[in-house]
């Protein structure tokens, strides 16, 4: 897992290794926000497995990386 | 490389040689600064963080398709990492071509997708000692 702004902020890291059984990224979110207690509910933000943005239901593997987006303002 | 992020301070002058080239007859350039307000707050810093890999990955995409829909030779996108302080560089486009339209319109269009597309969080810091995550509106609504 990797966490930027403010998720980083409210883990408390920037990456860590999970071991889950979720299958799905959502699924690994669902897990994350109830164990940490996020506050961030996954409609605001977007996915992305292995250093590319996917969709919520793409299933993961054994050694993927994930990061969660929150909305950026770049620029 | 088309798109870079940098930690260290934006250097104009350095980059516009690269894009030297006497076949080009325009140069568009965009310069984007830390500003000292953001909606009505007196800003005094700003820190900017980026999911670099994710990042540069978007950005060469958005500079390939500046290259395939206009009319230009080169186009180079640098975004800024790190703490800024107010009237630095936080991002800096160029785009040469052979007559200036196509070189406004494509840089026009480069900045336009790095806001909305490329991943990098901006922190900003008041005046009054607080400070927030800037809820940017990019991200979810765009597959």
């Amino acid at each position: 897992m990797r966490y930027f702004a403010v998720l980083r902020e409210q883990r408390g890291l920037e990456e860590e290794r999970v071991e889950t059984t979720a299958a799905t990224a959502a699924e690994v979110y669902e897990e994350l926000r109830r164990t940490h207690r996020l506050a961030l509910p996954a409609g605001s933000l977007r996915v992305a497995v292995n250093h590319e943005f996917k969709e919520w239901g793409e299933v993961i593997r054994d050694g993927d990386t994930l990061a969660f987006i929150p909305p950026f303002a770049g620029g | 490389m088309g798109f870079r992020l940098t930690a260290a301070p934006i250097d104009p002058s350095a980059l516009m040689e690269e894009l030297r080239d006497s076949r080009t007859g325009a140069c568009v350039t965009f310069e984007g600064r830390v500003r000292d307000e953001n909606e009505g707050r007196p800003v005094r810093s700003l820190d900017y963080e980026a999911y670099a890999p994710l990042a540069e990955r978007e950005g060469e995409k958005i500079i390939s398709e500046a290259l395939r829909r206009f009319q230009v030779s080169r186009a180079l996108c640098v975004h800024r990492t790190g703490s800024l302080a107010l009237g630095d560089i936080a991002v800096w486009v160029a785009v040469t071509a052979g007559h200036r339209s196509a070189a406004f319109e494509a840089c026009r269009f480069i900045i336009g997708e790095v806001k909305a597309r490329v991943p990098i969080w901006k922190k900003e810091h008041y005046a009054d000692g607080s400070a927030e995550w800037v809820k940017g509106s990019a991200g979810p609504l765009r597959g």
